[in-house]
């Protein structure tokens, strides 16, 4: 369903896992598998909970958990992040594979997509080798069915040795089965699941092996697992070893000498490192096609067919790029056109209420001070963040949600991966970006899919070139005001065209950035990567619709009370504080004007701007607060009296574009600076982070506003 | 006999057998991972519009490479 109020902002920082059970009795669940499948949805489903999903792979990157009540049972489900292995190639593989091995879950349910379950199989025979007690989920039935896969669930089961249930999360199809299943295997630990066979050779020295694996580490993990691990002995797999069964594992010394003998033997043999580890994984894939030609069966062999069509139209040499930029228009124009309406009737009647507000502090006979503060300070900010902020907030969010729902985030970054590659960077950064649109917070959490450090570094540096929900609007506003006439139908289109003009050029910022990064001090050459791109899903769009509206609304009204009240409080008492003759918003936006005329603002929307550091939505607000302190209209019934407002301030359209290009290049909000050390974990970083946009957006503003004065401002 | 290629040379639509992979380490693995293994059948599904990377459909599952690595694999063309 999206980003939501749980993934985005505060709530988006990762603070590790502690299991949280409610009862002593309660059972742990893990719930893993390839990314993509739906885990997110079936994790949903059972906990009633609003994880982040979307179809793209690599959208769960930390553990999350949750509750779920079945029969009088209590069950701690923990949301696992995709993986395709569990040899542990990347940190999501890490955190998955320490989870199965190590957390005691007490049962493990892996979630395959059915219309490509020879791939999750991999990970189901990969994590039968290690415990016993799985259920498999055979996820997007109904995906399934509709390209005519069909899929004998019995058989497969047999086979495997464990439950197999078939689910479409989706329509919380199956759910119930699934949750018989794992009770039932969490009741009857003995089950006989199936074992890989693997070339003789590997099996000899799993044999030699065994014995003395059994002895040291006891029950604690399968030693047939452990032994393999050993023998396709890795670096990584070294330290995990250790770590985790707390004894000097690997320098216990009849291991050593053991491990050192097999070792010989196969060299002797002739067989390398490599075709160790090539035969153990051609085997699990072998045997995942050998179980998949008795199990599943397709009815159309051409059942990509459709895809591949919308493929060539959105990847397509040379439509690709026409649509993705319309793509960006129409979501743009749905989300001025749409907010334009709510913005009048919600700013009319907010403003009606603090009329009524003041007529009845009056009546009481408050004191002034105190119903001026709550009222002219506290309220009007809040108004305005609603007024303004809101509606633009709630209409783009479940519109680009939408978006990430069909798959159509993936092709973005399948488009523009060439640039990213010319700039040394990854594709799947376009993604990171597109979450950027939503929160700058999330999108930087969201560059845990991009597995080279340094091209996450990149990643997370730039994310804020993307302007966020909260700032978006800000341009919106400003776009109608100043480069828009009248409201109209092409007036909308026209905002729609600027609005999309100032997101291409944040998004050229971000290869410029890229690019700079790469060549200075984050050199590098780009590594490797692959990228999936899913199926297109028919989105449920009532659903979206309906969550992300009312999740963003809410979300938008708690920051509203947290940030922009404070904030209202203070630009109200900075402007009735006084010191000698003027007051204190005038010493302070005073201080601040020089320079913030050198880049085409004045002092007031530099100011705005430092107070807007805890939310960009309250930047728009403070401004208006502001003037309205110092000049001569005093109350602003609706918008379009707001232009006439900036005009005699001063505001020129050299002001206005000033404005615009220093909202989308400048400081990070506090969350997200807080939310990059946290990834980062680094201060060196998180300052780099802070200083690279804001010293972009100085300088471009201060060149755009020197020339266009030179040119014919003034 | 047909020649062998590498996979970044596949025409888009032509189907292909791996041979051999040739990555280093990390790109080996997760290309092993997603099921990409001698004997395995690739088929070329789609050109991004600047040419690389090229999508290909591996085991079910649409996976899209960039050239640089595509051309690690060596491949021999089947007709279709």
């Amino acid at each position: 369903m999206g980003l939501n109020k749980d993934s985005t902002g505060l709530h988006a920082i990762d603070l590790g896992l502690i299991i949280k059970k409610t009862h002593d009795t309660d059972k742990v669940i893990a719930l893993g598998g390839n990314p993509n499948v739906g885990k997110s949805t079936v994790f949903n489903e059972l906990t009633g909970l609003r994880q982040h999903t979307g179809n793209w792979p690599g959208k769960t990157v930390t553990n999350a958990q949750g509750y779920c009540n079945y029969n009088q049972n209590g069950y701690v489900i923990v949301d696992l992040p995709g993986c395709y292995s569990l040899m542990a190639h990347s940190v999501e593989e890490e955190v998955a594979r320490d989870f199965i091995c190590f957390s005691d879950a007490d049962a493990v349910i892996i979630v395959c997509d059915a219309t490509c379950l020879e791939r999750s199989l991999n990970l189901v025979l990969q994590t039968l080798e290690i415990t016993s007690s799985v259920v498999v989920c055979v996820n997007l039935m109904d995906e399934a069915k509709k390209k005519k896969i069909k899929i004998n669930l019995q058989a497969l089961s047999e086979k495997l040795g464990v439950p197999v249930v078939g689910t479409a999360a989706r329509s919380s199809k199956g759910l119930d089965l699934l949750m018989d299943a794992v009770t039932q295997v969490i009741e009857n630990a003995q089950q006989s699941p199936f074992k890989i066979q693997y070339p003789d050779y590997i099996e000899n020295a799993v044999s030699i092996l065994e014995p003395d694996v059994k002895c040291v580490c006891e029950d604690t993990v399968d030693s047939r697992w452990l032994s393999l691990m050993l023998l396709h002995w890795d670096q990584n797999m070294h330290g995990f070893i250790d770590q985790n069964l707390k004894s000097n594992f690997i320098a216990d010394e009849s291991i050593a000498l053991v491990l050192n003998d097999v070792r010989d033997n196969l060299e002797h043999q002739g067989i390398t490192q490599r075709q160790i580890k090539d035969d153990i994984v051609s085997s699990i894939v072998h045997t995942a096609e050998e179980l998949c030609e008795d199990t599943v069966l397709f009815n159309h062999k051409n059942y990509k067919n459709k895809d591949s069509k919308i493929d060539n139209i959105l990847t397509g040499k040379w439509t690709a790029f026409p649509i993705m930029i319309l793509a960006l228009l129409g979501v743009f124009w749905l989300t001025i056109t749409g907010s334009n309406y709510p913005s009048k009737i919600i700013s009319d009647f907010l403003f009606w209420i603090q009329d009524q507000l003041l007529t009845f502090f009056r009546w009481i006979n408050a004191p002034e001070v105190l119903y001026e503060m709550l009222v002219l300070g506290i309220y009007r900010v809040l108004a305005w963040v609603v007024s303004v902020m809101l509606p633009p907030m709630a209409i783009f969010f479940p519109l680009f949600t939408l978006l990430e729902d069909v798959g159509f985030l993936p092709r973005i970054a399948f488009n523009l991966d060439k640039c990213f590659k010319k700039c040394c960077a990854c594709g799947k950064q376009a993604l990171t970006m597109c979450m950027g649109f939503g929160c700058n917070a999330a999108g930087v959490i969201g560059c845990r899919i991009i597995d080279s450090p340094r091209e996450r570094l990149i990643a997370i540096i730039t994310n804020n070139f993307v302007p966020c929900n909260g700032r978006f609007p800000i341009l919106i506003a400003i776009i109608s005001m100043f480069f828009v006439g009248a409201a109209g139908g092409g007036a909308s289109i026209l905002s729609a065209v600027l609005l999309t003009a100032v997101i291409v050029l944040g998004i050229l910022m971000t290869f410029i950035t890229s690019k700079f990064l790469s060549k200075t001090i984050l050199k590098g050459v780009p590594s490797s990567f692959t990228l999936e791109l899913p199926p297109y899903r028919k989105p449920q769009i009532r659903k979206v619709i309906i969550h992300s509206v009312f999740d963003r609304t809410l979300f938008v009204l708690g920051r509203a009370v947290c940030v922009a009240a404070p904030a209202g409080l203070i630009i109200w008492l900075m402007a009735n504080i006084f010191i000698g003759d003027r007051t204190l918003l005038l010493h302070c936006s005073g201080f601040l004007d020089p320079f913030a005329r050198l880049l085409g603002m004045d002092g007031v929307i530099l100011l705005a701007f430092i107070l807007g550091f805890p939310a960009n939505e309250v930047v728009i607000p403070i401004m208006i607060m502001a003037y309205m302190a110092e000049g001569s209209i005093i109350d602003i019934e609706n918008l379009s009296i707001l232009k006439e407002l900036l005009v005699e301030n001063g505001w020129t359209w050299i002001t206005a574009v000033s404005v615009m290009l220093f909202s989308l290049m400048h400081w990070p909000c506090s969350t997200t600076c807080l939310t990059i050390k946290k990834e980062t974990q680094s201060l060196k970083w998180t300052i780099i982070s802070v200083l690279v946009p804001t010293v972009m957006g100085i300088v471009i503003c201060f060149v755009f506003s020197s020339v266009a004065r030179l040119i014919g401002g003034r | 006999m047909q020649e062998i290629r590498k996979l970044s040379e596949l025409e888009q639509g032509k189907r292909a057998m791996v041979l051999n992979i040739d990555s280093e380490d990390n790109m080996r693995r997760r290309l092993q991972d997603l099921g990409l293994i001698k004997g395995t059948e690739v088929t070329c599904i789609q050109k991004s519009p600047l040419g690389d990377p090229i999508a290909f459909l591996i085991r079910g599952a649409v996976i899209a490479l960039r050239c640089e690595d595509s051309s690690c694999v060596q491949i021999q063309s089947r007709e279709v």
